[in-house]
């Protein structure tokens, strides 16, 4: 029997670094695991004994990607423990700012790591000589979703005008009208995105996917919502907990959260995407049809199109929001603590971002969860890897490697997120 | 245009945060900026300057507190030598420009080896001891010329 090992030390274009290993014997796996190191439950261990106050602004510095996601989530959480209903025109801010983050993360993602895996390009900086105007246009996008976020949030990186209740500042009617023609821009360069990226090569890699996703009835749900799936979930993010578990392997420090009855998941693009096809405005529907998608997908290596229509989708929820903008009458509704328990989710651009705290009466944090997206398609990634595998077992060791990199990235892991590091390590056996 | 120095670094993260830290002492003003190192925004924020500085805490296994300077229009700079929780970081900012043609005409690293990027820590004695010998250094690079 032939045994082979292929050691990569840094699996490179993911967020934060991490490891895979997987074992070959002949052509076939028998052990794989996708790990991740950074110790755990450190925001969490953080977070108790602070005020609930500190929880959107802490928990948004988890992530340079996705700090709206983390906040968002927060405030729903507390909103929730404290019994809160903000106003409508602050549900639209919120909405607003999240606009700009899933722009921003989906160009960075569609552009400068996963178009590469299909090019043949190492990085976005070897591709930048053959496609200057595609990584130039990848940038802009990415840009001015940045912009949005910085306008609304006070700032680009771990925005600080959101807090619990609302934002310490609406923005004005002035402020929002100044990125209109840049965001139409945007809604026209995602369109095109889409039908580029739509002309890659895919592998053939249909998966049979639980997807779970938030749901709105009238909306593609982002900033709320309940959490459904296509095995007939529909619950209330309050019962996370009864459905979902998080489950320790030994080989990550990221917690494997399954659901507790049937396992793996997907969250994130495909799932939305296969959820909420028909809450997509029509310019997204159209452009994902012209693109060739149905209305599911359950190829992982397609959410690069999904992305891309996302941002399209993206795009003309914030033109639509500028446009019917009215501002508040006062930007966040003041809270009063109480003891007690709250959940929230949000729909981060890889999936759902779920955070659970417990309060004591004057909102001092007792317990807290903060589930993020990665840390749920984790098992996922893993069992697309163990099915994965086969088909190109044959290859060369440095083409299986290029192969299995590219199906992790399918799911944009945010390993800084879901805590650091990332190596990758193939022993064949 | 004016020269630019821009501090990089993530305030909650350690070492990380000595970038903003060069930037405070120098006293933040449209000369000198804190930024988070994202790709997109850095290559248009230093865009149609003739003379960049950016200040960053890196990690090359020197002893931390060890000062690098690399003239970065000379020579590249390696993928991941800045700090960064991120895939893409300043140091690929400067080659992705460079490839694009968007790198300024002079535009220089001053980086600062870190020691704990741990969330939630200050700067490592070290780290903090060298933030006045890159001050000076900055202070010599951005003075204006007779010229």
């Amino acid at each position: 029997m032939t045994e082979k090992t292929i050691e990569v030390d840094y699996l490179a274009r993911v967020e934060g670094e991490g490891a895979m290993y997987v074992k070959m014997e002949e052509d076939k796996v028998v052990d794989l695991h996708f790990k991740i190191f950074e110790p755990p439950r450190f925001f969490e261990a953080f977070l108790r004994g602070r005020s609930y106050r500190d929880a959107p602004d802490i928990t948004s510095r988890i992530c340079g990607i996705c700090p709206v996601a983390y906040q968002t989530s927060a405030v729903n959480a507390i909103e929730d423990a404290f019994g809160m209903t903000v106003s409508e025109p602050i549900r639209e801010l919120r909405k607003l700012i999240y606009c700009g983050e899933w722009i921003e993360s989906h160009a960075l993602h569609v552009y400068m790591l996963h178009a590469p895996d299909f090019l043949g390009y190492e990085s976005a900086i070897h591709m930048a000589p053959d496609f200057p105007e595609i990584v130039e246009q990848g940038l802009r996008l990415k840009k001015i979703g940045n912009d949005l976020l910085a306008l609304i949030g006070g700032r680009e990186i771990h925005p600080i005008n959101p807090r619990t209740g609302g934002f310490f500042r609406a923005p004005t009617r002035a402020e929002l009208d100044a990125l209109v023609d840049d965001l139409q821009w945007a809604r026209e360069a995602a369109v095109a995105t889409t039908a580029w990226v739509a002309r890659f090569d895919f592998a053939d890699f249909e998966q049979n996917y639980e997807f779970v996703a938030l749901s709105h009835p009238d909306e593609y749900a982002v900033v709320d919502g309940r959490i459904i799936s296509n095995r007939g979930l529909d619950i209330a993010v309050q019962e996370w907990g009864d459905v979902f578990e998080e489950r320790h392997v030994e080989w990550s420090n990221a917690l494997h959260a399954v659901v507790k009855e049937r396992g793996a998941f997907m969250t994130g693009p495909n799932a939305r995407y296969s959820l909420g096809f028909e809450k997509l405005y029509p310019i997204a529907q159209r452009t994902a049809r012209a693109a060739g998608l149905g209305p599911t997908c359950s190829n992982p290596f397609k959410s690069i199109i999904i992305r891309a229509v996302e941002m399209v989708q993206a795009c003309e929820e914030a033109l639509r929001i500028i446009d019917r903008y009215v501002a508040p009458e006062s930007p966040f509704v003041d809270a009063t603590p109480q003891a007690g328990e709250g959940h929230g989710a949000s729909e981060a651009p890889r999936g759902i971002c779920y955070h659970r705290y417990e309060f004591d009466a004057d909102g001092v944090i007792l317990d807290c969860q903060i589930v993020p997206p990665t840390s749920q398609n984790q098992l996922r990634i893993e069992e697309d890897l163990w099915n994965y595998v086969p088909q190109y077992a044959h290859l060369a060791d440095d083409e299986l490697q290029w192969q299995l990199e590219q199906a992790i990235r399918n799911y944009d892991p945010c390993i800084s997120c879901a805590t650091h590091f990332l190596n990758l390590t193939v022993e064949r056996g | 245009m004016d020269p630019l120095v821009i501090g990089i670094g993530n305030s909650a993260r350690g070492d990380d945060a000595v970038g903003l830290r060069v930037v405070e002492a120098l006293g933040c003003s449209d000369l000198a900026v804190e930024h988070d190192g994202e790709p997109a925004s850095l290559i248009a924020l230093w865009e149609g300057r003739q003379e960049v500085v950016l200040v960053d805490a890196i990690s090359s296994g020197e002893r931390p507190g060890t000062v690098v300077e690399v003239d970065i229009g000379e020579s590249e700079l390696p993928a991941g030598l800045c700090h960064s929780t991120h895939a893409l970081g300043p140091a690929e900012a400067a080659e992705l420009a460079r490839a694009l043609g968007k790198l300024p005409p002079r535009i220089r690293l001053l980086g600062i080896e870190g020691a704990d990027y741990s969330f939630g820590a200050g700067l490592s004695p070290e780290v903090e001891a060298a933030v006045d010998q890159v001050v000076r250094r900055v202070k010599e690079i951005i003075r204006p010329t007779a010229d």
